[in-house]
């Protein structure tokens, strides 16, 4: 089957419309970004703290606020995370809230106090299984010897109890849990479990009603650091694709698509100012990704654009523009429609971590699409035209290069 | 022909069954297979849970201590050749002017700075004909404080190492920063594993000359304001017995260590003979010699027990030691673990700095990676059915080449020992598109080359031809401009340059290579005048 049966739109007739939607596009981003005051950056970039907890039962984000007030931290950022069912919150506290000279881990143990002040702290010399390792389950376990594996050897018996603990904290960590087991008499549904050794857990660990899942402390030289590293490899990524396209193309083909790219990566940026989403690591890592999709989108249409010009060193330029555009049409549409139901798969189904990773992806497979079409296009046309009513000029040098390279 | 493609399709099993090893290894049962793929595909840390840990070596420390000791050196050198000068200080960590050189002695100063302080320039001071600047060698320095990170991220790796982490990864970071990352997978309480890595534990024994005094100034007060000559003066914390108002202890203590850290062949916690937590050590044959000889002549009086400048205890000599002592202050059990453990894995030339900590609790990964493998199954079937459904059997075709391509990235991470990261994953996805484009790009080519009127194999070749030029333009610039993410780019930044380069490498070896043998295979058999199923 086929979508497309030899397509005739004259896409470049309407380069101006995309354009000055492009441009408003990027004009509505870059003024929400200034209003904001620049992008929103998460932690890594910003520095600061971020916990996130999971709790057992809805969490008091006011009550753990006011724990942090009355410690005297403040500006703390409180907010449910994930779906309402789960429990979820992230608490977060910004670099000018801690001071250059304080460890760099005074974040973390504030709100940690804050979250027993809230909690409670558990039975003296217990320790938390909600947030033990498995490395101290096992050494728990190793000590009270439950199964009475001492006089095997201490190789046996450490293996048996780091096997049982391993399988403990699997048990945990898996949903519907999560990492939050409410009450110990729930491990007995697992086989490796019996009485002996649900007596000896309950000996040494209690079971709080939160646990923390994920700690994230930045320093301010690593976010710093981090930002302007992340912005110049980025530029002179995209000045190494420049000089290849350069080299296999004309210089203006290679300018028409790194200003494609940046168009998408600004009006991605413009998209996350504009829902006041935060620019995460991962999200950089998306931008990259976004960098390279439309990067291949580009070169498949100019490279039909360079293939048409050799065989018919006649035709009006912007004529061929269009039949080229045309011609690779099905497979743009396939390729982006194919991209575009991968990644939405991780929008829908990759979790909360993921989630403005997937998001950038889903804004950016669609502009790189559109850009290659209106943006980069256009470009070459326009300057083509001027350099000699798209007959001569810059296009015919090209040919003598690639008849060059044909003869050789 | 025939023999062509069968030597291609032989070329293809043997990258297919090298792919499967990398990924399962030799099991030699189920068990071992899980094990085997869970130890060649090493997740990140933000995949597996643990610490991550990102640090700064204060080289500049090292390079202090040894403009110190140049310091000393050269005051005492000025001393024996009798040289009269008016000031010599450290202004900085590199530079110590002097000042009030007397003409007639500028000569014997040169040469004694060129002779002995190699390491260092003697520089005239512009308006100034009686000062000299001594100036550490820039190569000089910048050799310590490469040294420095050197030994600190020794230090560092043993001191992990005996604390038990499993496949730690401890590594340079960043630019010339002197910044060093250590991953600790598994650590989900990394407040210990912290305080174990920064402690810089520089032992010295040294002989109490007298002491202790209840502050600084009474030290320095019963010695009329001036310490003799080779002593210096040890803040210390005052022991049960001895105390002073304070809490403080000043010991007025030798310079040279009797030994130093660097003496002990071996450290163990242990009691004191009143139960007390305390340190064992012993000592190298060297460090005995040289801690016998000093000890023997010194019976009777104190010996300092000084850890980073600080007097920990000061018992008294009994009589001889040689080979073995003991370190006793108030420590608690863990306390004297943690000592013996860092004193075995020897001093941190410098201290550190933590700059970022992060650690994800095993339950976010184990979710991350769930959440991620159904998004990936979802993806992939989605993509799967769609070519099967739009190119029917040349659908198979780029199924088969999409799979293998995955297969030959994950099998490379593996065999290059390459860590799969959540950025990572973004490399794959990329990797994913664009091998689904090469393919589309293809299929597309050949159905034009069909419309044209071409014979099936004229088309399919046409097809293949015209494609492969696109797909190493788009594959060509893309692995350029990732190589240079791996260059310039850390951690996160680097493992999506990695999968990215790998997998688009891969897939120019699947769609044009693999997909074309598999189209001549099926061009092969085709009876004369059927249809291609594309």
């Amino acid at each position: 089957m086929e979508f497309f049966h030899e397509p005739k739109i004259d896409w470049m007739g309407k380069k101006w419309f995309f354009i000055g939607l492009s441009l408003s596009l990027a004009v509505a981003g870059l003024v929400s970004i200034a209003i904001h005051r620049g992008l929103v950056y998460g932690i890594d970039f910003r520095g600061g703290t971020l916990i996130y907890v999971k709790f057992a039962r809805s969490p008091d984000l006011d009550a753990i606020r006011s724990a942090l007030n009355a410690q005297g931290v403040r500006n703390a950022t409180l907010q449910a995370y994930g779906s309402a069912a789960d429990h979820e919150a992230i608490i977060g506290l910004d670099l000018q809230t801690t001071t250059a000279s304080d460890a760099i881990d005074k974040g973390k143990r504030d709100i940690m106090n804050a979250l027993s002040t809230v909690y409670g702290v558990g039975p003296a010399g217990k320790v938390d299984f909600n947030n033990a390792s498995p490395q101290t389950v096992g050494d728990h376990l190793l000590a009270s010897d439950p199964l009475r594996q001492a006089s095997l050897g201490s190789e046996v018996a450490s293996k048996t109890y780091k096997d049982l603990a391993e399988a403990l904290v699997r048990y945990r960590n898996t949903p519907p849990r999560s990492g939050l087991v409410a009450d110990f008499q729930e491990l007995r549904s697992l086989p490796q479990v019996n009485p002996a050794t649900l007596s000896a857990l309950t000996n040494d660990f209690y079971l709080s009603s939160y646990a923390v899942r994920n700690t994230e402390i930045v320093g301010p030289k690593v976010g710093s650091d981090l930002r302007r590293q992340a912005l110049y490899v980025t530029l002179a990524g995209l000045g190494a694709m420049l000089l290849y396209i350069w080299y296999r193309f004309e210089l203006i083909y290679g300018i028409a698509a790194v200003v494609a790219t940046f168009h998408d990566v600004i009006i991605t940026l413009g998209f996350f100012s504009l829902l006041n989403k935060e620019i995460t690591l991962t999200v950089i890592a998306a931008l990259l990704t976004l960098v390279g999709y439309s990067m291949n989108d580009t070169i498949v249409v100019f490279d039909r654009i360079r293939e048409n010009a050799r065989m018919d060193k006649r035709r009006n330029f912007m004529d061929l523009v269009n039949h080229s555009i045309n011609q690779t049409l099905s497979r743009t549409i396939l390729t982006s429609g194919l991209t575009f139901l991968a990644v939405l798969a991780l929008f829908l189904f990759g979790g909360e971590v993921i989630h403005g990773f997937s998001f950038a992806l889903v804004v950016g497979v669609i502009i790189g699409t559109y850009s290659s079409i209106f943006i980069a296009s256009p470009i070459v046309v326009f300057f083509q035209q001027r350099a000699g009513q798209g007959r001569v000029g810059e296009r015919s040098r090209l040919l003598e290069r690639e008849a060059a390279g044909a003869r050789r | 022909m025939e023999t062509k493609l069968r030597g291609r399709a032989i070329f293809i099993l043997v990258v297919i069954v090298v792919s499967i090893l990398g990924v399962i290894g030799f099991p030699k049962n189920f068990r071992a297979l899980k094990e085997n793929v869970r130890e060649r595909i090493r997740l990140g840390l933000d995949l597996k849970g643990g610490t991550h840990l990102v640090l700064q070596v204060q080289v500049e420390d090292a390079v202090n201590i040894t403009a110190d000791q140049a310091l000393e050196r050269f005051r005492d050198e000025l001393k024996i050749k009798n040289i009269r000068y008016d000031d010599i200080q450290k202004a900085d960590s590199t530079h110590i002017p002097i000042k009030g050189i007397p003409d007639e002695k500028a000569a014997d100063i040169q040469t004694l700075a060129s002779d002995q302080f190699s390491d260092w320039d003697l520089v005239r001071v512009p308006g100034d004909t009686r000062a000299r600047t001594l100036a550490m060698k820039v190569s000089a320095a910048q050799a310590i404080r490469n040294q420095a990170l050197l030994q600190a991220m020794n230090t560092i790796r043993n001191r992990i190492d005996q604390l038990g982490v499993t496949e730690p990864t401890i590594a340079e970071y960043g630019q010339g920063d002197y910044e060093l990352v250590v991953q600790l997978p598994g650590v989900d309480d990394p407040t210990r594993v912290k305080d174990i890595m920064q402690s810089t534990a520089m032992l010295a024994l040294k002989i109490v000359q007298d002491g202790p005094y209840s502050s600084k100034e009474a030290a320095l007060g019963s010695h009329g304001g001036v310490l003799p000559p080779d002593t210096e003066l040890l803040p210390g914390k005052a022991e049960s017995g001895r105390e002073s108002a304070s809490g403080e202890a000043w010991y007025v203590a030798n310079k040279v260590a009797a030994v130093t850290g660097r003496d002990l062949s071996g450290a163990e916690p242990s009691h004191d003979i009143n139960g007390r937590p305390c340190v064992n050590f012993t000592l190298t044959r060297d460090g005995a010699a040289r801690f016998g000889r000093v000890t023997g002549a010194n019976i009777g009086r104190q010996l300092a027990i000084v850890l980073d400048n600080r007097v920990v205890s000061a018992p008294v000599v009994q009589g001889q030691i040689t080979d073995r002592g003991e370190i006793t202050g108030s420590f608690t059990p863990q306390q004297a673990q943690d000592l013996a453990l860092v004193l075995r894995s020897g001093a941190l030339p410098a201290s550190i700095k933590y700059l970022q900590e992060s650690t994800v609790g095993p339950s976010l990964g184990a979710d991350s990676i769930r959440h991620g493998v159904i998004a990936s199954i979802v993806g992939l079937a989605a993509v799967m059915s769609f070519m099967l459904f739009y190119y029917r059997g040349s659908g198979v075709n780029a199924n088969l080449a999409l799979f293998l391509n995955l297969l030959i990235l994950i099998a490379a991470l593996g065999y290059f020992g390459a860590v799969l990261t959540l950025p990572g994953i973004a490399g794959v996805i990329l990797t994913v598109g664009m091998g689904v484009d090469s393919n589309v790009l293809i299929f597309e080519r050949i159905r034009e080359e069909l419309r044209n009127g071409k014979a099936v194999g004229a088309a399919v070749a046409g097809g293949f031809e015209h494609a492969f030029v696109t797909i190493i333009d788009t594959h060509v610039t893309t692995i350029v401009s990732a190589a240079i993410l791996f260059t310039f780019g850390t951690g996160p930044i680097r493992g999506f340059a990695v999968t990215l380069v790998i997998g688009l490498v891969a897939n120019l070896f699947t769609s044009v290579f693999v997909s074309r043998v598999i189209f001549d295979y099926v061009l092969s058999r085709r009876q004369a005048g059927e249809a291609l199923s594309v």
